[in-house]
């Protein structure tokens, strides 16, 4: 198996095909460049750590707040993203915000769950129908949202509480047995 | 005067052992046990088994980019960090790429590991002998020289290292794929289980095993057992797995025979005209950058494909100007790799109540090889063969829509099966497949760098449509859905599994190396790394290195006692 196949395996454990930016960013190909300070920025966090929890909420295990998710994004999107990745991100918080004014007059941070959730349903959507669009082209941009709902997942499936709480993690699993009962609802394992 | 002569007496040993590697490693303890004073240089830094393997057990929220690569290793490491196993956790086991340059005259991904143990460490642990039917190849359709040995040659000495290293897998007698000494296998998962029984229903010329693997699945001379953390690049503090680290050095230590040095890199092997034969290498401390050289009668050349071609070539005296052994003019040529990134995946919808334990198997599915294996399977588009790897996992969630608790639910529970498999293919030695010092261009020790130039051809090209379409072909028998194929076509020297540069062969006019791995001109200096493979096969080429190491000790010390070298 090489790199490529790795990480596409590791799409697969996310559920999805990867973007290619993601694909791009987890391979790495560019220089690193200069910090991004926008992205450290307490209003960024502020949104990010927002928007992780509307998608991986605190239930009867912790959320993607609990997990810091919100610098997990920050710093994977400043190390391992091109900066027009980047910016697609930093732009994309921005429609965020706009998409809650538009409905809610009111800035995302500021919504309450309910209306964060409605908020981004409808991003989501936005997400699944771009994904789906006819006219493709190389180079396309990837959907800011895409590039947020995979790095809060993997931020959040890697982190302590979501590998640990989430899911079940076993460190040393000291044997290998091929098949054992499953029954819906129980935890898949963290790695 | 009498100084020289004292410092030629301290820097003289029995035999000298060039790499520390996974060939190296074999080269120290053999010869070590066998009572002989062996000086190991191995070029990189010291690796200490298990206190040097600082990542070892680390969860994944203690690596700060969760193993994902950052644009600055990518920019540091572009060549290493292509290759699986390089990660935030294995990367202190990768070479620099930017201090460490060579010349891609064709795309040519040269993987390294520059430290005591190589690539020992980080390697795939697939363990597979050859048969006669590879042994038998060149002689047989006339690409590359013919073997000088045969499988009834090397049997004995497969036996003699699987038993020492532990290997686990599944006895099947079949004649392209040798049975080894297997510890017990590991086992394969639900839906593995169901694809080897459809596969052996529905094609009368294949099978599908558990990989053979170099793990020791029960306690093995005090090793193991294996824990199914599947970590096993960052090093393995429980010797699970073979490694020079773990397992050859120490019981080369052991004996008290052993001299290590590290950061030791070999310039070149000295030849004395007078005598006749080779007395020694010359080595540049790294940390110096002092010129040293040490003298022994035997000499073993263990420094990877590539890297002891570069000895080779560097070793130029009046007697072998064009480099040392190199009156064939075949040294650096007939470059091998796998061709591999090719093959097929899909998905399957069945064994919802089914999943496997915590264990995570460092070790997958084997489809050996099926064509050109006898008169009923030969293919008329291709010579030679392939063999596939995978495996089924179970993946986590099924839709990547949604957001919130029922996603976050979906996410948390184990989701569809899916089963993938990739082929590993024979490449032939081409002569054009070569690597040559380029003078013009030096590396920070002052040294030439090497020009590499090395493709895949035709023959390879012909045979990837069928590891393809065969991929396909038995999936889709298999029941599997959505089937997929893929070729990603990366470039030689991906594979990790670069062979021939010094090749065996039985006539000195053609080959660099005799039946016993000795350089035909120098009876005294040994090469048993991939240098030495006059065909490439398809099977993971590690345990052949292995046992031609162990043979070739024995031989050596056994021509010494007799005063032959």
């Amino acid at each position: 198996m090489n790199r490529r196949e790795a990480i596409r395996n590791v799409a697969l454990l996310l559920g999805t095909a990867i973007s290619a930016s993601t694909l791009s960013a987890l391979e790495g190909c560019n220089p690193k460049g200069p910090d991004n300070y926008a992205l450290q920025a307490p209003e960024t966090k502020k949104i990010l750590a927002e928007i992780a929890e509307t998608i991986i909420p605190e239930t009867s295990t912790p959320g993607a707040k609990a997990a810091k998710v919100d610098e997990f994004i920050a710093m994977m999107l400043n190390d391992c993203y091109k900066p027009e990745d980047q910016k697609n991100v930093l732009d994309g918080l921005k429609k965020v915000d706009e998409a809650s004014e538009k409905q809610f007059k009111k800035s995302f941070v500021d919504l309450s769950d309910e209306q964060r959730n409605t908020v981004l349903t409808a991003i989501d959507k936005e997400r699944v129908d771009y994904n789906k669009r006819d006219n493709k082209k190389e180079g396309d941009p990837t959907h800011y949202f895409q590039i947020l709902k995979e790095l809060t997942l993997t931020g959040y499936f890697t982190s302590e509480p979501g590998a640990t709480k989430a899911l079940r993690y076993v460190p040393v699993p000291g044997k290998y047995e091929g098949c054992i009962p499953y029954k819906k609802g129980d935890k898949a394992w963290a790695v | 005067m009498q100084l020289n002569i004292r410092a030629e007496k301290e820097n003289t040993y029995d035999a000298i052992v060039v790499g520390s590697g996974i060939s190296g490693g074999w080269a120290a303890k053999e010869l070590c046990e066998k009572g002989l004073k062996t000086l190991v240089l191995e070029r990189g830094r010291n690796v200490e088994h298990i206190k040097d393997y600082t990542t070892a057990m680390k969860a994944p929220w203690e690596f700060p980019h969760r193993l994902n690569h950052t644009l600055e290793q990518k920019d540091n490491y572009p060549i290493q960090s292509q290759c699986y196993a390089f990660d935030e956790a294995t990367q202190q086991f990768w070479v620099n790429d930017k201090e460490n340059p060579y010349n891609q005259i064709k795309p040519f991904n040269w993987l390294r590991g520059y430290h005591v143990g190589g690539r020992s460490l980080m390697w795939g642990r697939q363990v597979y002998r050859w048969s006669d039917i590879d042994f038998g190849a060149n002689g047989r359709d006339g690409f590359g020289v013919d073997w000088p040995i045969r499988y009834k040659d090397v049997e004995s000495w497969y036996d003699y290292v699987e038993t020492y290293i532990g290997i686990s897998g599944q006895a099947e007698g079949l004649p392209q794929l040798p049975d080894g000494k297997f510890l017990k296998a590991m086992e394969m998962n639900c839906l593995e289980k169901h694809v080897a029984g459809r596969i052996k229903e529905q094609f009368n010329d294949r099978i599908m095993t558990i990989g053979r693997v170099a793990h020791v699945t029960e306690k093995h001379n005090d090793r193991g057992p294996c824990q199914f953390r599947n970590l096993c690049a960052r090093g393995c503090p429980f010797t699970g797995y073979f490694s020079s680290n773990g397992v050859t050095l120490p019981a080369a230590a052991k004996t008290g025979n052993m001299t290590l040095r590290p950061d030791s890199i070999v310039l070149e092997v000295i030849y004395d005209d007078k005598k006749g034969k080779a007395t020694g290498v010359k080595i540049l401390d790294s940390t110096t950058m002092q010129t040293v050289e040490y003298y022994a009668n035997i000499i073993f050349l263990n420094a990877s494909t590539i890297g002891t071609a570069s000895i080779l070539l560097n070793s130029v005296s009046s007697r072998f100007p064009n480099g040392f052994g190199n009156d064939s003019e075949q040294v650096g040529h007939n470059l091998m790799d796998h061709h591999f990134g090719v093959g097929a995946g899909g998905e399957y919808d069945g064994f919802q109540d089914q999943y496997y334990n915590s264990g995570r198997r460092p070790n997958g599915i084997y489809i050996p090889r099926f064509r050109n294996v006898n008169a009923a399977t030969k293919r008329t588009d291709y010579v030679r063969g392939f063999g596939y790897q995978g495996g089924a996992d179970r993946n986590r969630g099924t839709s990547f829509d949604g957001i919130g608790a029922a996603f976050k639910d979906s996410m948390s529970e184990a989701g569809t099966w899916s089963f993938g498999i990739g082929s590993w293919g024979e490449h032939l030695p081409y002569y054009e497949n070569k690597v040559t010092l380029n003078k013009d261009k030096k590396d920070k020790y002052g040294l030439p760098t090497l020009d590499i130039d090395c493709s895949f051809k035709e023959n390879e090209l012909a045979m990837r449509k069928d590891m393809a379409a065969s991929a396909k072909e038995m999936l889709e028998a298999a029941g599997l859905k959505n089937v997929n194929t893929y070729d990603e076509m990366p470039p030689p020297g991906h594979c990790i599994h670069e062979m021939g540069t010094a090749r065996m062969g039985r006539d000195p006019k053609t080959s660099v190396l005799n039946s016993w791995n000795q350089v035909h001109a120098a009876k005294n200096v040994f090469i048993t790394d991939g240098a030495c493979m006059a065909s490439s096969a398809c099977q993971n080429p590690s345990i052949t290195y292995m046992a031609l190491t162990a043979r070739a000790v024995d031989h050596a010390v056994k021509e010494l006692k007799k005063g032959n070298l």
